[in-house]
């Protein structure tokens, strides 16, 4: 603790923690001092100057956002002197900013604005030459900069290199002519630029405000509907600003909310206009001759209720497959593993999470006993050492990824493997470039030499942890040297690694679907499991393992049951307690047999075993691996139903298509990668006939004349869900209106669980595994010689149905690419930006090439983003054992020329 | 201030390898931009986009960040100068003299702003402050050789010479 001072501000006696600044005092104290260029997300920077304050038997006025407090200081925020001071500089900076606030699209948001009233300033009191700026002509369609109105505060480009490490604007020349701009004054579409918009967010002038949203309305006007990002797992707060006509005009963050303190990236503030998208679905279609034909509500539910249960009669309940989605909310996923189960008597339902994560939640769960991250989000900037492994957040989880380069402006060293060069990797203490599918060796290598050179936690390991013998027998053969073979990396970088990591202090993994989707995806999750549990580093706070979530619900997905396994919060089917429990809740006898996962019932669609399958949010022509024995599969089915907001690629083999509606329209959760179960919120009204995905379900429910499905709001759904689950119980829409609470939370009282496994592990022991290396299924050979991995990019989300109809994500990056490297580009005389041709055992695609060192020779790497080239026609429908996830992340291919 | 499609070709032959030496040495220093700048400076002449990128990659600055240091100082330039390089004398006693309408003279002669630098990469004109030589003015300079006591006619006849030891053909555009 900070020693406490005493000072007395505008003759209040109060006290303050040493080395804090005037400003967070004034701050504390309510007391108003005008600031133009600080900003809470900042470093101080005092170039404005218009935040001074008298301190007694200081010389000249100090800025309070650089000046820290000392013992006895006396100071005065507002006086008639310094009034006059303020007005004096205030005037100074409107003597050259045009007089348009009538125009401006940043009336009544505007902090010049606002203190050129409360200061009562002339106009007209300086003369002189004016800058003779215009606005930037720059064909980017989401950032206008007009330097008229710059008040060179550099709070833009601050926040681009402090928060962003973008950095991709700068003041430029120098005096009268100094502005901000790209260098060479280019398009910030060709510069570092991330197009998220911090900058926007952080001006307090117009100098910079949202292209879609000019001449649509004023801060003012606006209703700000609070709720949580439709993206990735970070799981972002931010603010649906909504006009007078019911239309989103734009989304804002507060600063300090709670996960993600007012930062966004460009998914999250720009790519909303998906919703108000003219290809939206608007009425439920019913396939007639062949044909989609419109329909009312009801001539689909009955349809949709009365073909599932003839085919239940006729061939069984497991005859049934439901897929639900981890884009919508805990309701929707909770009532539609119900509908599955209680209504059709099958537990074939799961969802998105078996393409991505559920590695994790198997892998987690037989280690510590629950899959989650077990860290919080604002813990990450006080790591000393990060291990990301398979993991791109600056560009799959953009604000955790701000996070980590805070924590790298802290200090905190950074140790990066993945077969790519990312932006963190370029920027790690180390770099590991793995061979892709290598990863249970290399780890095994690390702890072999934490083994060897004693730098395990002896005590913990004894305390905490089971199985220990097995695992020592098994990585002590793994020596570095063994590893490297087979990793492709130096033996000694092995070793750096596993003593960076071992030595630190408060050591955290994060790791994604590099990990994950492999053959051994739950094998190399045990294995960040093996290392934290043999160095102790986990329980503690910024100490861990983080799976980052990959979409905004996914981890809800799988809380809520939505999985052929078990029910809401982890309750399993083979627990005969908990079947008897739901059975009594449900008001039916429940299955017990395991149900399908999603890789299964595409197998017994093609063995003509499934008969009926049910699809909300989900879109497997697009997700799945080796799409085509996809597509003949679901062409067994009796009955294909897809329930999307926009007719998606597996849209046209469905028998009904029903419209759901977006995120904005609706009242739910998600519950993000931290565990966090937030608000999101309706804020405009459902786009033509489309509704939200818990209502259609329970519908069809209730036409089955299925009673105990008939809920009044998405907040009655989640009684429940809180009712029948201890991890949830604690958790109600009132107790989440302003900030959200993580799970566990077990009563009324409980404040959430900031992080797991504190003391003792979820399922008492920790429990090492020893596992050996698997190569993946398809290495390459002559015919396919490199390796071919799949991913996402920082402007696209998942199967692009959202981002692609963005006019920013689809204008930076508006099609499909394969990064080679320049070696391999060379032997093939292929050129940046050349057609090339990528074929796999499964099929072929011709993209862009995107030549450069992304990429190491012999291995290729493609977003699997769009639907004209889906990078999934090539993967390979190898799965792991364990959890049936696919080998996205491993294939082999050949390049040519097209 | 866009970079041209001549300029980018023109930038694509740029060696590299001249750099090395420079970076190599300041490996490591902190605050070691100005004088990379300058030794780049020196041995291209100015600063071409593919050396500030490269400059940024060895002492993990951003392209922005360099710009920006570039911009600020007047010593640093963007594009490259002419064989010759004309400074025409704006001091007080020059200007009394006259110098205006000689530099604007030049200006109209080469086709090109003061401050410009013409295609054929022969001759750069600018203005400057003083040249310290106020007996002789007006004054002006071409490379290294002082011309003073000038007249309209004078300087027109000096250039002349230029452009005929440099083969330059822009007079008779």
């Amino acid at each position: 603790m900070m020693k406490e001072i005493s000072i007395t501000i505008d003759g209040r006696q109060v006290t303050a923690a040493a080395g804090s600044t005037i400003l967070a005092v004034a701050k504390r104290e309510n007391i108003h001092i005008p600031h133009l260029c600080h900003e809470s997300r900042l470093e101080p920077f005092g170039a404005c100057r218009i935040c001074i304050v008298e301190v007694k038997g200081a010389r000249g006025l100090q800025p309070d956002c650089h000046t820290a407090i000392k013992e006895g200081m006396e100071i005065v925020t507002d006086s008639e002197n310094l009034r006059e001071h303020r007005k004096f500089l205030l005037e100074l900076l409107l003597s050259d900013h045009p007089h348009d606030c009538m125009t401006c699209d940043a009336n009544t948001s505007c902090k010049l604005q606002t203190y050129a009233y409360e200061y009562g300033i002339d106009l007209n009191r300086y003369g002189g030459e004016t800058h003779p700026f215009e606005k930037v002509d720059d064909i980017n369609k989401l950032i206008e900069r007009d330097p008229a109105k710059c008040i060179l505060c550099g709070r833009c480009v601050r926040i681009c290199d402090e928060v962003v490490g973008a950095r991709a604007i700068d003041f430029v020349n120098r005096g009268f002519k100094a502005n901000i701009s790209a260098p060479y004054n280019v398009s910030l579409l060709d510069t570092t630029c991330e197009l998220c918009g911090q900058c926007v967010s952080t001006c307090p002038t117009g100098a910079l405000t949202e292209k879609m949203a000019k001449g649509k309305g004023w801060e003012a006007d606006f209703k700000k509907v609070r709720t949580t990002c439709p993206y990735c797992g970070v799981g972002c707060v931010f603010d649906l600003n909504v006009d007078r006509n019911g239309k989103i005009v734009k989304v804002t963050s507060e600063v300090g909310s709670v996960p993600n303190n007012g930062n966004l990236c460009v998914k999250g503030r720009f790519s909303y206009d998906f919703v108000q998208h003219p290809d939206r679905l608007k009425k439920p279609m019913i396939k007639k001759n062949g044909k989609h034909v419109e329909v009312e509500w009801d001539e689909a539910i009955a349809f949709v209720a009365d073909k599932l249960t003839a085919i239940k009669e006729k061939y069984g309940p497991d005859s049934l497959g439901f897929v639900s989605s981890c884009r919508s909310t805990n309701e929707a996923n909770y009532v539609m593993q119900k509908l599955a189960r209680a209504v059709f008597g099958t537990n074939n339902i799961d969802q998105c999470a078996r393409t991505c994560h559920a590695p994790t939640v198997a892998g987690l769960a037989m280690a510590f006993g629950s899959g989650a991250m077990t860290n919080s989000i604002s813990e990450i900037s006080n790591v000393d050492l990060a291990f990301v492994i398979g993991s791109n957040p600056t560009e799959a989880h953009p604000v955790i990824g701000m996070e980590m380069k805070k924590a790298m402006r802290n200090g905190a060293q950074v140790i990066v493997c993945d077969p790519r060069k990312t932006w963190m990797a370029k920027h790690a203490d180390l770099h590991l470039p793995v061979q892709p599918g290598s990863d249970v060796p290399l780890m095994n290598a690390m702890m072999n030499v934490i083994i060897t050179e004693d730098l395990h936690d002896k005590e913990f390991v004894e305390n905490r942890t089971e199985d220990f013998a097995e695992l020592k027998d098994m990585v002590l053969r793994w020596t570095p040297e063994r590893a490297a073979e087979i990793c492709k990396v130096p033996a000694d970088d092995i070793r750096k690694a596993a003593r960076m990591y071992a030595r630190a202090d408060k050591a955290a993994i994060f790791y994604t679907l590099g990990l994950t989707e492999h053959i051994c995806g739950t094998d190399n999750v045990r294995s960040t499991a093996n290392l934290a549990l043999l160095t102790g580093h986990i329980g503690r706070e910024s100490t861990g393992v983080n799976p980052l979530r990959g979409q905004n619900n996914v981890q809800g997905g799988c809380d809520m049951g939505a999985g052929p396994t078990g029910y809401h919060g982890y309750q399993k089917l083979s627990d005969p307690a908990a079947v008897e429990k739901f059975s009594k809740a449900y008001g039916v006898a429940l299955p017990t047999n395991i149900g399908y996962t999603i890789t299964d019932m595409v197998e017994k669609a093609a063995e003509g075993e499934l008969k009926a399958l049910y699809i909300m949010g989900e879109d497997h022509l697009m997700s799945e691996p080796n799409i085509k024995q996809v597509e003949k599969a679901f062409e067994n089915l009796e009955l294909l139903i897809v329930q999307d907001i926009f007719f998606c690629e597996t849209a046209p083999m469905a028998d009904v298509v029903l419209p759901a509606a977006s995120f904005a329209e609706k009242d739910g959760t998600f519950t993000n990668s931290e565990r966090r179960v937030q608000r999101i919120r309706k804020a405009i009204e459902p786009i033509g006939e489309s509704r939200p995905d818990w209502e259609i379900v329970c519908d069809i429910a209730k036409q089955t004349g299925y009673d105990k499905m008939n809920y009044q709001s998405a907040s009655e759904v989640w009684d429940e869900i809180a009712e029948l689950s201890p991890i949830f119980k604690g958790i109600s829409y009132e107790r989440i209106e302003k900030v959200g609470l993580q799970w566990p939370c077990f009563d009324k009282d409980h404040c959430g669980t900031k992080f797991l496994h504190e003391g003792s592990f979820t399922r008492g022991k920790g429990k090492f595994h020893a596992l050996d290396y698997r190569p993946p299924a398809e290495e390459p050979d002559a015919d396919y010689p490199f390796y071919l991995t799949t991913g996402r990019i920082l402007y696209h989300y998942n199967v692009g149905t959202m981002t692609l109809r963005s006019v920013g994500s689809a204008q930076k990056v508006p099609e499909c690419f394969c990064e080679i490297s320049t070696a391999d580009a060379e032997k093939l005389g292929l050129k940046n930006g050349d057609e090339v041709k990528v074929t796999t055992r499964r099929g072929e695609l011709i993209v862009k090439a995107s030549v450069g060192d992304r990429v190491k020779e012999g291995r290729l790497w493609m977003p699997f983003h769009f639907p004209k080239t889906p990078a999934n026609l090539l993967t390979n429908d190898a799965f792991d054992n364990i959890t049936r996830t696919a080998e996205y992340k491993v294939c082999s291919a050949r390049i040519s020329k097209p | 201030m866009t970079a041209t499609v001549s300029e980018t070709k023109q930038e694509q032959k740029i060696d590299l390898a001249k750099l090395e030496d420079v970076l190599f040495h300041y490996r490591g220093f902190r605050g070691a931009l100005i004088p990379v700048l300058q030794k780049a400076q020196h041995a291209y002449g100015y600063l071409p986009r593919p050396v500030i990128e490269r400059i940024g990659e060895s002492l993990k600055l951003h392209v922005s960040d360099i710009y920006g240091v570039i911009t600020f100082y007047s010593q640093f330039r963007l594009k490259p100068q002419g064989k010759y390089v004309i400074r025409v004398c704006r001091g007080t006693a020059c200007h009394v003299k006259g110098s205006q309408t000689i530099a604007e003279k030049i200006s109209e002669k080469l086709g090109i702003e003061l401050g410009e630098t013409t295609v054929d990469l022969n001759f750069t004109a600018e203005e400057v402050a003083c040249v310290g030589a106020c007996g002789m003015a007006p004054v002006m300079t071409i490379n290294e050789e002082t011309y003073g006591l000038m007249t309209v006619g004078k300087a027109t006849e000096a250039i002349d010479g230029y452009l005929e030891k440099a083969g330059s053909n822009l007079h008779k555009e």
